[in-house]
């Protein structure tokens, strides 16, 4: 077993057991906590899969986690209401539903965003899915109906069938469950064809070209990808804080994700995860010492950049190896 | 006589490219021919890596028409003129660093196929892309480097690989730009043996500053001086051609 396997599953194990030893000890707060981690990892891992494997910085995935977010928060509300939301079409209080109708909803909306910001590459591209999601964050500010800059409330958690998901445990559960068959999907489309032809074209774009693979296609297919993984997960989100507002959708959602990718370690299987723990941890431990707890963050961040080039993961693990 | 009268592979004609007032191509007109090695030669700055810039389709041409097998690819990506049949090796080795040399050919196997969507088959337990890369690593002789990152080979081998990525794609004309640039003797005597027997896979239009290379292996050359084919020939008539020894061979012919 390599390195790196052992510190994913030392990783995996400890986000399980943190959660379960702290609700028997009666701590649901940590639970709470613990899913917290797992959502934020799950939404990284999102981007993870655009911006470690094929090298789009893309500063817009706070849209995608906002429509995720927003998906639940608006079927939820016309589910509890029973009002229809268009042509008669009904809300739902039930997850699994929400989720295909986030990732369907954010696969759209990204196929269009990526169809158009792919044509440039580096700054420019940066800028461009930053631009696209300020679009989303001021059109969602600017829509009354669903509670405008207030945000909207998701009164009672919802449903998935056979778990009761004001359970604590049970919702860190399903979150936990999520992440991991979306981690061993990372996995899979990083041995695979497609994952070779991205992970090439983000060493050498021209190289690719060269013996026949058009980067553009590769490319649009993974930033959709990555949008429907961070969707999802902006709609536990939702489910955990019972609560969407236009802040999900912010470009400082969207720094706060690269943050969490580069912390943890750019491409690496398990970085979103340690990325996302160590911060919910610094936000936790630190933010109630003192406001400006996001100071020392950036100073790790700083840290992490000039000195761990594969941040956490590289730090434990060692580099990175291409079979 | 067969060889000069066939159907051109890759047919150039009246290719003309300006960067502002300076015309960098200059009505070229060139073809390659099945079984051939077509060398392009010229001094530096005369204008031969634009021309392979607008074959390759990174570069548009302003006007004039490229042909590869009968079809017009002068409108196409640099990856459908690819899939359509130019195996293009570059002037400094462009490789994806990372990759071991065996995943860089594997990668070339796998663009052959056209099978760059699959999303859940583990490429490094697929025989399909391994054992094909393999052949083409053995016959080059990178066996036994096939493990190692395209970054921690020498310089030699990079080339070699440049060249096994290219065999890969089964072009049906292969573009070489300065295979032999810093090669060294052995490894261009080496190199020039290899080519030789490759033109009957596919012709090779051949861009190399090596003259004794050139000299060897070429069928015919042109010589391209200030963005203008200024002859076309067999090699003694291009040493014997008293306005390609002004331009451009000097005394060295």
């Amino acid at each position: 077993m390599t390195r790196e396997n052992l510190v994913n599953i030392l990783l995996a194990v400890a986000l399980l057991a943190a959660p379960l030893a702290a609700n028997a000890l009666g701590q649901a707060f940590y639970v709470t906590l613990a899913t917290r981690i797992a959502i934020l990892a799950l939404a990284a891992l999102g981007l993870n899969l655009a911006l470690g494997l094929g090298g789009l910085v893309s500063f817009g995935h706070a849209a995608f986690f906002g429509i995720g977010g927003y998906a639940a928060g608006i079927l939820a509300a016309h589910g509890f209401s029973g009002e229809p939301i268009l042509f008669g079409l009904p809300g739902t209080v039930q997850m699994p539903v929400i989720w295909l109708v986030a990732v369907f909803t954010a696969a759209v909306v990204a196929l269009l965003i990526g169809a158009i910001s792919l044509r440039t590459s580096g700054v420019y591209f940066i800028m461009i899915t930053l631009a696209f999601a300020q679009m989303v964050y001021y059109f969602a500010v600017s829509w009354p109906a669903y509670g405008g800059e207030d945000g909207l409330s998701v009164l009672v958690r919802n449903q998935f069938p056979g778990l009761n998901t004001m359970v604590p445990l049970n919702f860190f559960l399903i979150c936990y469950v999520i992440l991991l068959v979306a981690i061993a999907l990372f996995a899979l489309i990083r041995a695979s064809r497609f994952g070779a032809a991205l992970q090439a074209a983000r060493q050498n774009e021209i190289r690719v070209a060269t013996i026949g693979i058009g980067p553009f296609r590769i490319r649009l297919t993974a930033f959709v990808l990555s949008a429907t993984i961070t969707a999802l997960a902006g709609a536990l989100y939702a489910d955990l804080n019972r609560f969407v507002s236009p802040s999900m959708l912010s470009w400082h959602m969207s720094g706060e994700l690269i943050v969490l990718v580069i912390l943890g370690g750019v491409g690496r299987l398990f970085g979103p995860v340690a990325g996302a723990a160590l911060y919910v941890a610094f936000e936790f431990a630190l933010g109630s010492l003192t406001e400006y707890w996001q100071f020392v963050l950036g100073l790790i961040l700083l840290g992490t950049v000039l000195f761990v080039r594969g941040g956490l993961l590289g730090l434990f693990a060692g580099k990175a190896r291409h079979g | 006589m067969d060889k000069v009268m066939a159907e051109p592979v890759l047919q150039i004609n009246e290719l003309v490219k300006n960067f502002g007032a300076l015309r960098a191509t200059d009505g070229v007109t060139l073809d390659l021919r099945p079984g051939e090695i077509h060398a392009l030669i010229g001094p530096n700055g005369a204008g031969k890596s634009t021309l392979i810039h607008q074959i390759c389709g990174t570069l548009r041409q302003d006007s004039g028409t490229i042909r590869l097998a009968g079809v017009d690819i002068g409108a196409l990506s640099t990856a459908d003129r690819a899939r359509r049949g130019l195996g293009r090796t570059f002037q400094v080795s462009s490789l994806v660093s990372e990759f071991s040399a065996l995943r860089n050919v594997m990668l070339a196997v796998q663009a052959k196929q056209a099978t760059s969507f699959g999303f859940f088959r583990p490429v490094m337990r697929d025989v399909s892309l391994i054992e094909p890369a393999m052949a083409i690593l053995e016959r080059l002789g990178l066996a036994h480097r096939a493990r190692l990152p395209a970054a921690e080979l020498s310089h030699g081998e990079r080339r070699q690989l440049e060249i096994a990525i290219t065999l890969a794609l089964q072009p049906k004309a292969f573009l070489l730009d300065e295979p032999m640039a810093g090669m060294g003797l052995e490894g261009s005597k080496a190199l020039t043996l290899f080519l030789d027997g490759l033109r009957q896979e596919a012709p090779i239009l051949l861009v190399e500053h090596d003259m004794d290379a050139v000299f060897t292996l070429a069928d015919r050359v042109s010589v391209l001086v200030y963005g203008r084919i200024i002859a076309t020939g067999t090699a003694g008539e291009i040493r014997r051609d008293p306005a390609v020894r002004t331009a451009y061979l000097g005394d060295r012919a």
